[in-house]
């Protein structure tokens, strides 16, 4: 560094710089703390802006535009329950299948599967994450949903017996075929969270487990998931997140209409998927696109509280602290009974 | 228990062990069939239609004969995609640079954090709005254009920047800051000599991931470039790009159309993966440092 050489004998502190000297330095470090405070404002602006945009849905509608159910955009009624009700559902539907594949997939490449294989089946899990959702949209149209329509009639038909599983006929294009897709699409985001957390279990905790004689299992239900619970629920949760906003592949197979399906495999909308879908038409009718805008606003608030939600719940399971009190006791304590057993 | 050596595990026990092991290996299977599936069609369905006239002509709109192929897709997606990342790039790693040189645990630095973390959950359907309610409602330099895409692009890309480079940036040693710093350079020559390269590859692995996660985005681009079919290098206008391509040649009830739109998810997905690669040999390179 050439500083040595601008500094003269004795040196000079840098408040002894020439105020022109300086002048870098507070550019730099006040632009930087402007961008960062840029991005705030940009967010307060837009969620102000979206807000004013669908005021006039809100107006007309008010809590009827979620609670309500009747969308129809030739009479220029927007009450979205519908649309709702299929957001809750996919989504729903998507954690259910998901959740457990993934959070498995975690467990087995941190605690089971042999090191030397760990890498490389890692980087396959994340490479789903690498699919654009118009590609899983494409599969899906093409090749998943028409493949799966004669498994959804057998499963219908046999367990016609179940409440919203069974006893309808299944369309085509469903409720069930976009959760399946929105599984696939956050399995990686959950599986990543999950490792994560199942990472930071103490090793004490782990090694103390199979000393008292737990099998692997053991060691796992003992030891890992208790600690590792809250990590693991908040990256559900961001799934979860993920699974509410994803439109492209949704809107391609969910049927697109705008009614509350009896069973999962009924036709159905999402909030994202009216959005995607509608856009067009209505930008000739200024209702119409504010009750888009409308849509996109819960849209927004509902990833938002899911969000904050699900951050506080991961900050809670990586955060670096003491055991809590309990944790490994009991861990401990059981696996100690479970070997008698 | 026996009494000495070995102790010796129930039966039971050892059946559960061994089921709940397979059943945790089956969940790891099962994760891996979709994207088997998805590779296997998209190379059986999709490596068909390429060819040099698929890579060297534009769609068309004809009904009868040839579609055309993917070049003012392909080409529009690195032109809108290519100024997203000039936007989210510096933007992205300045704010990662305040928060680290700067803001530190500052109680403005923690809000900035965390609003970060919050625009990472924002579908993208979300930001393709505010553009659309921002830019083209308001008709700012005509209606849609390819550069409202790469804005709102830029606005998802921005969190991935930011976040891949504040862990980057955390990584490089203080001795090193505190080194420069002793021998009396300013701070800005610390940030800009010292931090930026040490942290260099790090950086360049964060910009690419993010750059692999805005190709492949359709929801922002619908309502911000709206696609074309012709080629152009005009910001100005509106632009095809591959996603859209995809998504309005799904609905098409031409079978060679719909064969156009698998050669071009194989192209989009083969993209999408090379800047992954990419990425990951640069984060390896960052390790080894």
């Amino acid at each position: 560094l050439e500083a040595s050489a601008t500094t003269p004998r004795g040196g000079r502190s840098v408040l002894e710089r020439s105020p022109l000297a300086r002048l870098p330095d507070q550019v730099l470090q006040w632009g930087l703390t402007g961008l960062a405070g840029l991005i705030l404002i940009l967010l307060a602006y837009f969620f102000v802006r979206l807000i004013g945009e669908s005021g006039d849905t809100f107006n007309r509608f008010g809590l009827g535009f979620v609670f309500g159910n009747d969308w129809d955009p030739s009479r220029n009624i927007y009450r979205g329950a519908a649309l709702v009700v299929g957001t809750l559902v996919t989504s729903g539907i998507a954690l259910v299948i998901g959740v457990p594949v993934a959070v498995g997939t975690a467990l087995f490449l941190n605690e089971v599967c042999p090191r030397r294989a760990r890498a490389p089946l890692a980087l396959l899990v994340d490479l789903l994450a690498a699919v654009p959702s118009v590609v899983y949209g494409l599969w899906g149209v093409f090749v998943l949903a028409p493949k799966l329509l004669p498994v959804e009639k057998w499963f219908a038909s046999t367990f016609s017996f179940i409440p919203w599983l069974g006893g309808g006929t299944p369309t085509l294009y469903n409720y069930f075929i976009a959760g399946l897709i929105l599984a696939i699409m956050i399995l990686p985001i959950i599986s990543a969270i999950a490792r994560e957390v199942i990472a930071t279990v103490p090793s004490e905790h782990k090694e103390a487990a199979l000393a008292l004689g737990a099998t692997r299992w053991e060691m796992i239900r003992m030891a890992v998931l208790p600690y590792s619970r809250s990590g693991i629920t908040g990256g559900a949760m961001l799934g979860l997140g993920r699974a509410i906003g994803e439109t492209i592949a949704v809107v391609l197979v969910i049927g697109n209409a705008p009614t509350i399906g009896h069973h999962i495999f009924s036709q159905g909308y999402t909030l994202a998927a009216v959005i995607a879908n509608e856009f067009g038409e209505a930008a000739n009718t200024p209702i119409h696109s504010s009750a888009l805008f409308a849509a996109g606003l819960v849209l927004f608030v509902l990833t938002l509280v899911v969000n904050i939600v699900a951050r506080w719940f991961v900050s809670r399971g990586t955060r670096s602290r003491p055991p809590r009190r309990g944790t490994g006791g009991t861990g401990i304590t059981v696996a100690a009974a479970g070997s008698e057993r | 228990m026996s009494a000495i050596g070995m102790p010796t595990v129930s039966a039971r026990r050892r059946r559960t062990d061994v089921i709940m092991r397979g059943t945790l290996c089956a969940a790891a299977v099962i994760a891996l069939i979709p994207l088997v599936f998805v590779v296997y069609y998209l190379i059986k369905k999709g490596i068909g239609s390429w060819s040099g006239q698929f890579f060297t002509s534009d769609p068309n709109g004809n009904f009868l004969g040839y579609p055309g192929g993917v070049r003012s897709a392909l080409l529009g997606t690195l032109e809108i995609v290519a100024l997203a990342t000039l936007i989210a790039v510096p933007v992205g790693i300045g704010v990662a640079l305040y928060l680290t040189e700067y803001g530190k645990n500052s109680l403005f630095a923690n809000v900035v954090r965390y609003f970060v973390d919050v625009m990472t959950g924002v579908p993208s359907i979300v930001f393709g709005l505010f553009i659309y309610i921002v830019l083209v409602l308001a008709h700012v330099g005509g209606g849609f254009t390819a550069w409202k895409g790469s804005i709102a692009l830029s606005l998802l890309m921005l969190p991935v920047v930011t976040r891949a480079a504040e862990v980057v940036l955390l990584l490089v040693p203080d001795h090193l800051r505190e080194a420069a710093l002793a021998l009396g350079s300013p701070r800005w020559r610390v940030v800009t000599r010292v931090v930026l390269p040490t942290a260099g590859p790090g950086l360049v692995t964060g910009s690419l991931l993010a750059v692999a996660r805005g190709m492949g985005e359709t929801a922002p681009l619908l309502f911000t470039t709206a696609g074309a079919f012709g080629l152009t290098f005009n910001l100005g206008a509106q632009m095809n790009a591959l996603p859209l391509q995809i998504f309005n040649d799904i609905t098409s009830p031409r079978q060679a159309v719909i064969d156009r739109a698998w050669g071009a998810a194989l192209t989009l997905v083969v993209l999408v993966l090379i800047f992954n690669l990419i990425a990951r040999a640069f984060s390896r390179k960052s390790r080894m440092t």
